[in-house]
């Protein structure tokens, strides 16, 4: 088993449905996570494609992450100028359009699908101020969306929590919509970190093709890299997807 | 060359932590009359030449879909300065 695989299963000779799978990770200028989501997305079977902001060409991915980081410096707000990247023309286009292109926003990725209005809300500073670096219990609120439904509703996660920006804000009428569609798919376990409305972690669109979250489930997905003692619970993420794109969606 | 200033303010019902901070440090300081402190940010678009109705149009469409998230900020003034 080469280095490159977990070592919770081997993922090595993936079906013939998922090793089809072609999942894009896009690069921004200040990206950070786009090697450890393409990683991820290898150790759950699929293919990762790299993904230029620049570019207008989605290669025909079946899906699409959009990785946490500082893109542009955070300058005027977090995500506020990736959103207006070309390649994010062709993601807003996609994940709007009948085919409902899978799309998960992590992080900064979050940041710049609210941006695009691809999802409600916004972030903005943690009400503490201060960055935050932490493994985070989150609870799985939803686990019918393209990218949670490998896991079970009220199920509990840990995985890695790390920004600065990552107050969730939305106003009344907006959260009780999220709330009463069912659209909240993590919430925070514990403790607030950030002092997010309602305790908000993650959200998906109304579709559940679109998800977008703070905490960073591609630092979990392979055994004595994760936070506790296992520290997969953020592979789901990417193996749900795969159950979604084959059909197998609950 | 004249410019065109942008003032963005959080929307008063989102809290802003920045302005709680300053509100706090303030008083460390010796000011003490100041209830609250909310802070904004301020664009200066310049332009060479003339700046037209149409220009002005353009740096109020910019303002409400680049410089400002309407989720949480408020465009709270445009207006030309000249030099």
């Amino acid at each position: 088993m080469s280095t490159e695989l977990p070592l919770i299963g081997d993922y090595s000779t993936p079906t013939a449905e998922l090793s089809g799978a072609r999942i894009g990770v896009v690069t921004f200028p200040g990206t950070l996570d786009d090697r450890d989501a393409a990683r991820a997305v290898r150790a759950a079977g699929a293919q990762a494609v790299s993904l230029w902001h620049a570019d207008t060409d989605l290669q025909d991915v079946d899906a699409v992450v959009i990785p946490g980081g500082f893109s542009y410096g955070d300058y005027l707000r977090a995500g506020a100028i990736s959103r207006f990247a070309p390649m994010m023309d062709k993601i807003i286009d996609a994940a709007n359009s009948d085919a409902k292109l899978p799309v998960l926003g992590i992080c900064n990725g979050f940041q710049i699908l609210t941006e695009s209005h691809l999802l409600p809300g916004s972030m903005i500073k943690n009400d503490h101020l201060k960055f935050i670096c932490r493994d985070q219990v989150l609870r799985v609120e939803n686990d019918q969306t393209a990218w949670t439904n490998g896991y079970t509703a009220g199920q509990e996660i840990t995985i890695v929590l790390k920004n600065q920006d990552g107050q969730y804000v939305a106003d009344e009428k907006t959260l009780d919509m999220l709330e009463a569609e069912g659209r909240v798919a993590f919430s925070y376990v514990g403790w607030n970190p950030n002092g997010s409305r309602r305790s908000i972690a993650g959200i998906s669109n109304a579709a559940g093709n679109v998800v977008g979250l703070m905490p960073h489930p591609e630092h979990a997905i392979e055994a004595g890299f994760g936070p506790d003692a296992r520290g997969t619970d953020g592979l789901t993420f990417f193996t749900s997807v795969l159950t979604h794109l084959v059909g197998g969606k609950k | 060359m004249p410019r065109i200033v942008v003032d963005v303010m959080l929307k008063p019902e989102i809290l802003d932590p920045q302005g709680k901070a300053i509100a706090g440090a303030l008083p460390r300081l010796g000011f003490n009359s100041f209830e609250a402190v909310r802070q904004g940010k301020r664009f200066e678009l310049t332009v060479d030449g003339e700046v037209t109705e149409q220009i002005l149009a353009q740096a109020r469409e910019a303002a409400e879909t680049l410089l400002s998230n309407p989720v949480i900020e408020d465009v709270v003034n445009v207006e030309v300065v000249a030099d």
